[in-house]
């Protein structure tokens, strides 16, 4: 464990203090290689983060001398291998602000994490005609469960509008969270407008009408301190290779109570404590929900990743990226008639910009970028229902981390304002 | 810059983007077409008359990227005024080619449309370029089994 890492995350009353990119950047062997003959600059952090050599180190170490399964080996390499597999786990309670390491459960991804609530809770909870809750601003993943869940229960899913500005209407929010209601799920954080959700806010309305609060982190917890707790989540999702840390790694937080009540999700090997021809009964908290060999290297190797954030400190990072995003409204601005989607306050949103040109498709500008080295995003983001809302078919997004400075804004802009003269506008 | 971006930004492509042919609508149409491209957004809506089996006009209107753009553009420029089952033999060589399967042999007056194959540096641009061309195909392919009136409709996710 890294206590020292740990006392530096929770010291968020000190002023932010700067962080020494270029030593970061050097942390990570990706970023330095030219693509089509310029210097990469990553700004795709959104879809998903490039990895610091120690979370590299961790997978080729792991390999190399401890690998084994976990939890039932009477070996060596399996007790190793248990012991820092669990060491994650305890790792990422203490990073969601202090949960019990039982409500912390490893699946695949955000992706699973939604599904395994949407069916293992939902289905012993939710009823015909119930009522579920989701946003016009949700990715894919925070979408489709729900709604097969409706289909499944014959439920209504029901959606809180956004705004123009790109922020969650709450205007008529008693009608939409009403006593039917069942399940209110959302993201912390949007993938495609950058708008932080007052979530908190949200949790105690759901609360009051007896739902349940289920928490989208995918976009969050990579960027800022999250106490999930606080936050009032019942569940909170996130993915670990957003986060520094390798991809096939989730978490689901789970409040323990909800976790007892609900019947396991994939079943198999792990998550049971007996079975019989006639009666299985289920292991305990946190591997009833864990079937199946996890991914045992990828969950060992995010701990690597966890304390490289705290090294950092979160306070920091989010403090870093509020900077770049600030410094990039005032470059973007420089290029006529580009409209940045979301929140144009920075202090109300995080640093993943969507930004459409009047005239030159998103396809095109992620094509003309690329053969300047800088990588971005261009599509829908897998959030169809929010570009319907915009009124867009796509957009360009352009998406920021630890590793990326003023100077990776710099040759996005310049490279911009060449694209327009490429494309002859 | 990039040899491979020229390459398929050619001049001729960026041309048909900027003043896409083919944008007049068809007072008279018996094929209709509509194409999307889910994966990125891309929508085409296409209409043509044939008389006495010769496509005599089309009308292409494309959402798009300038790919997708300058590809239903050169497709409106290069049909016109031909028979429509040769145009239908044609467009499934045009398919071929900006997929890789082939090189195929264009009419002299399609030289335009190899400038097309710069794509194949750019996989997941295909689509863009096939867009325009899956939807002519369905549409005739509409025409030729009798649906007057029924428009076919293409997505580029199906495997076309």
């Amino acid at each position: 464990m890294q206590p020292d890492a740990r006392k530096i995350a929770t010291s968020t009353e000190t002023a932010p203090r700067e962080l020494d990119v270029a030593a970061i950047k050097a942390d990570f062997p990706v970023l330095n290689q030219k693509v089509n003959g310029y210097p990469l600059v990553y700004l795709d952090s959104a879809a998903s983060s490039q990895k610091p050599r120690e979370v590299v180190n961790a997978i080729l170490e792991h390999y190399r001398y401890n690998h084994s399964n976990i939890h039932r080996g009477l070996h060596t390499l399996a007790e190793r291998s248990t012991q820092a597999y669990e060491r994650t786990r305890t790792h990422v309670a203490s990073f969601l602000g202090g949960v019990e390491s039982a409500e912390v459960i490893f699946t695949s991804g955000t992706t699973e994490s939604l599904n395994l609530v949407a069916y293992a809770w939902s289905d012993l909870n939710v009823r015909e005609g119930d009522e579920i809750v989701v946003t016009e601003m949700e990715h894919h993943a925070n979408i489709v469960p729900w709604y097969q869940l409706a289909h499944r229960k014959k439920a209504l899913l029901k959606t809180i509008p956004i705004t123009v500005c790109g922020h969650l209407d709450l205007s008529n929010i008693d009608a939409i969270i009403t006593p039917q209601t069942k399940v209110v799920a959302l993201c912390h954080m949007s993938n495609v407008l950058g708008t932080i959700n007052p979530v908190a806010e949200i949790a105690e309305i759901a609360h009051k009408k007896g739902a349940i609060f289920v928490v989208d982190g995918a976009q969050s917890t990579p960027h800022t301190a999250v106490n999930v707790r606080e936050l009032g989540a019942d569940f909170f999702a996130f993915s670990s290779h957003k986060m520094l840390g390798p991809t096939g790694v989730g978490v689901l937080y789970g409040r323990r109570e909800l976790l007892e009540e609900m019947p396991p999700f994939l079943t198999g090997g792990e998550m049971i404590r007996e079975v019989r021809f006639d009666k299985v009964t289920w292991n305990e908290l946190p591997h009833k929900f864990e079937a199946g060999t996890p991914n045992i290297a990828g969950v060992i190797a995010f701990d690597a990743a966890l304390c490289y954030l705290e090294k950092l400190g979160m306070h920091n990072v989010h403090h870093h990226e509020m900077e770049l995003t600030r410094y990039a409204f005032g470059r973007l601005a420089e290029l006529p008639g580009l409209e940045i989607q979301g929140p144009q306050v920075v202090e109300q949103r995080g640093g993943a910009i969507s930004f459409t040109d009047p005239i030159i498709h998103p396809h095109d500008i992620g094509t003309f970028l690329d053969s300047r080295g800088v990588a971005i995003r261009a599509g829908h983001h897998c959030a169809q229902p929010l570009m319907r809302v915009m009124g867009k078919v796509a957009t360009a997004r352009a998406s920021f981390y630890v590793y990326n400075d003023k100077q990776d804004i710099d040759v996005l802009v310049e490279s911009l304002k060449d694209m327009r003269k490429y494309f002859g506008v | 810059m990039s040899s491979q971006l020229d390459d398929m930004y050619r001049e001729v492509i960026l041309d048909h983007y900027h003043s896409p042919r083919g944008k007049k609508p068809l007072d008279k149409a018996n094929v209709l077409s509509d194409g999307t491209n889910p994966a990125c957004g891309d929508e085409i809506s296409m209409s043509a008359q044939i008389v006495d089996g010769i496509l005599t006009d089309v009308h292409v209107d494309c959402k798009g990227c300038a790919i997708s753009v300058a590809s239903g553009s050169m497709l409106a420029e290069a049909v016109k005024g031909r028979p429509y089952h040769e145009v239908l033999k044609l467009a499934e060589q045009v398919k071929k080619m900006l997929k890789g399967e082939a090189d195929p042999e264009l009419p002299v007056e399609w030289e335009d449309i190899e400038a097309l194959k710069g794509v194949r540096n750019f996989p997941v641009r295909v689509k863009c370029a096939l867009l325009a061309w899956v939807a002519l195909i369905e549409g005739l392919k509409g025409y030729e089994h009798g649906t007057p009136g029924g428009k076919a409709t293409v997505s580029t996710d199906e495997d076309h």
